[in-house]
């Protein structure tokens, strides 16, 4: 992939980010523009703050007893940590797809349809519409399409969490937040979903955290390496992966740290 | 020498267990040999679906009391099933960890209050009330519902408790995610996630209600007839076997020990039921 386009305007903006679990300080000074339609990987070694800095971006930390954050995120210009900010609303708009797949106990159908019930939306013709859809846009229609109201944890693994991607598919959110995505999931897969990502790009900004060097390598078009709670560099996968600009960047990329 | 001691402490374990499970099954097999001739005799129809219950005229119809069994047993997990369930996710969901904590076992020691203080609290505070307010004589179904429905708290909450705790963070973190305000992801996810769990722990509850004697006898006002209403009084087929096994001989007492096979087997199914609930994992439709 070659280096994006400079013009592409930010979509999310991430700017003085600091997040402190009680005393620990987990996020220092992070900051980010991550553009609009292209793949955004975060790496670095375990530990570092990926999951913590993604869960920032829809404020999942929020759920964490003891947290504490300051600076600024924001998503089309708006302020996400602003007082007054509609959180539910925002986690529509910044959908997640956790590191093992989530789908709940429920039926395929009533996963897909999940988030828009959430939001109240009701109409039997509107919710298959959008299973079809949605189903459809994650590859699952073909496998799913006579099976809607089986339950959804008889699924293979891959299919779980491309699933769960059609969930997110269904209430259309602006943002895709992935962490680990693929962790769970055989070679196979995992060659899968990153092919949907791929597809998904053309309409979604996503930022994906992974611990897989050729996976970010191959995916990506920006890249954010991470250590010890700091952004040490955010730049071009291609510029990054070939010429890092910070030593410590090219260590862990080839592997000397953990 | 070491390997002796160890032969001898297995084999008394195996004695103890053995004579456990032993007089477990001797007491169905006497229950069954008294009652299943008298069945035979009087014939089930007469004894099952009959309304008259006449001992000194031959007479053994229980059908009134297995209904006021199945109403007062109802009317019990009417009010203790929401009551517990609500809290069971109130307790798990919205309160934290501290106070669940404390909470938790303090209502679990509700079930070590011996049923005839419940009797107790439902002679002198319960039945004037109903008979003050809603009128009948007071000791009537609905004291009893509502004194068991209350004894049958801690089994439903706990058991409830039990099954929420165990649904993974991940599903709510799911729903969260999605958009789910806090209390939609709980009704949409948690507790169908915890369904079969929160379930057995109605069915269980249930179980003790139905068998439940010492505080029925003293609600309940124990008259021998089908209700017509709630506030009618009742006698349930446990308080019956009490009531009567003290001067009951031959066929009376036969009729007795038949009427403890009927209990009998409504507690079986409804334990069968709610082991299936348990076993039967969470999904789909
Ligand atoms: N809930 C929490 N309370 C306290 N500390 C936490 C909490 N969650 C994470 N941390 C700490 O914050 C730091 C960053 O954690 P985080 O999960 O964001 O790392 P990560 O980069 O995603 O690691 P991994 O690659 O292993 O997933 C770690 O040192 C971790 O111990
Ligand atoms: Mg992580």
């Amino acid at each position: 992939m070659e280096h994006p386009a400079t013009h592409a305007i930010p979509r999310l903006q991430v700017r003085n980010l600091n997040l402190h679990y009680g005393h620990f300080h987990a996020l220092i000074n992070v900051g980010m523009d991550v553009e609009d339609r292209r793949i955004t990987a975060l790496i670095g070694p375990s530990g570092c703050g990926k999951s913590t800095l993604l869960r920032s971006l829809n404020r999942m930390n929020d759920l964490i007893p003891g947290v504490r954050i300051t600076g600024e995120v924001r998503i089309d210009g708006v302020d996400i940590y602003a007082p007054g900010t509609d959180v539910c609303a925002l986690r529509a708009r910044t959908g997640m797809v956790f590191q093992r797949p989530n789908p709940f106990p429920l039926s395929v159908y009533d996963n897909v349809v999940f988030g828009l019930r959430v939001a109240g939306v009701r109409g039997k013709e509107t919710l298959d519409a959008a299973v079809e859809r949605s189903l459809r846009a994650a590859w699952l229609w073909d496998n799913l399409k006579d099976n809607l109201y089986g339950s959804a944890l008889a699924l293979p693994l891959d299919q779980q969490q491309r699933l769960c991607v059609a969930r997110l598919m269904a209430i259309e959110p602006e943002v895709i937040l992935m962490d680990e995505p693929c962790s769970a999931l055989d070679p196979i897969a995992t060659a899968k979903i990153e092919e949907l990502m791929l597809e998904l790009k053309k309409q979604y900004t996503i930022i994906i955290v992974t611990h897989n060097m050729q996976q970010a390598a191959r995916m990506s078009d920006h890249a954010g390496c991470m250590l010890l709670g700091e952004m040490i560099e955010f730049d071009g996968t291609q510029r990054m992966f070939t010429n890092p600009r910070d030593e410590r960047t090219q260590d862990y990329i080839s592997g000397r740290y953990g | 020498m070491r390997l002796n001691t160890e032969t001898i402490v297995e084999k008394a374990l195996l004695l103890v267990a053995l004579s456990a499970l032993m007089s477990l099954l001797l007491i169905a097999v006497f229950i069954f040999k008294e009652g299943v001739p008298f069945m035979v005799k009087v014939g089930p129809g007469a004894f099952l679906f009959s309304s008259e219950w006449e001992p000194q005229n031959g007479l053994y119809g229980i059908f009134p009391m297995i209904i006021a069994s199945i109403w007062v047993t109802l009317g019990a997990m009417l009010v203790g099933a929401p009551l517990g369930i609500a809290g069971a996710v109130f307790l798990n969901e919205f309160v934290p960890r501290g106070v669940m904590r404390v909470v938790k076992p303090a209502i679990e020691l509700l079930a070590g209050i011996p049923s005839v203080v419940y009797g107790f609290i439902g002679v002198m505070v319960l039945a004037p009330l109903i008979r003050a307010h809603l009128g009948g004589p007071g000791l009537s179904v609905l004291a009893a519902a509502v004194i068991l429905g209350v004894m049958i708290l801690p089994t439903v909450m706990s058991i409830a408790t039990d099954a929420i705790n165990a649904v993974p963070n991940s599903y709510r973190e799911g729903a969260l995610a999605l958009g789910a305000t806090r209390w939609q992801a709980v009704h949409m996810v948690v507790v169908k996630a915890a369904r079969s769990g929160i379930i057995a722990g109605v069915i269980l509850g249930m179980g003790r209600a139905i068998g439940e004697t010492m505080a029925v006898i003293m609600v309940a006002g124990n008259a021998v007839r089908a209700p017509g209403s709630p506030l009618d009084s009742v006698r349930t087929l446990t308080a019956n076997i009490a009531l009567e096994m003290g001067y009951a001989s031959g066929m009376h007492r036969q009729a007795l020990f038949a009427t403890g096979i009927v209990l009998f087997l409504f507690i079986m199914v409804l334990n069968s039921i709610a082991m299936a609930a348990m076993r039967t994992r969470a999904g789909g439709r």
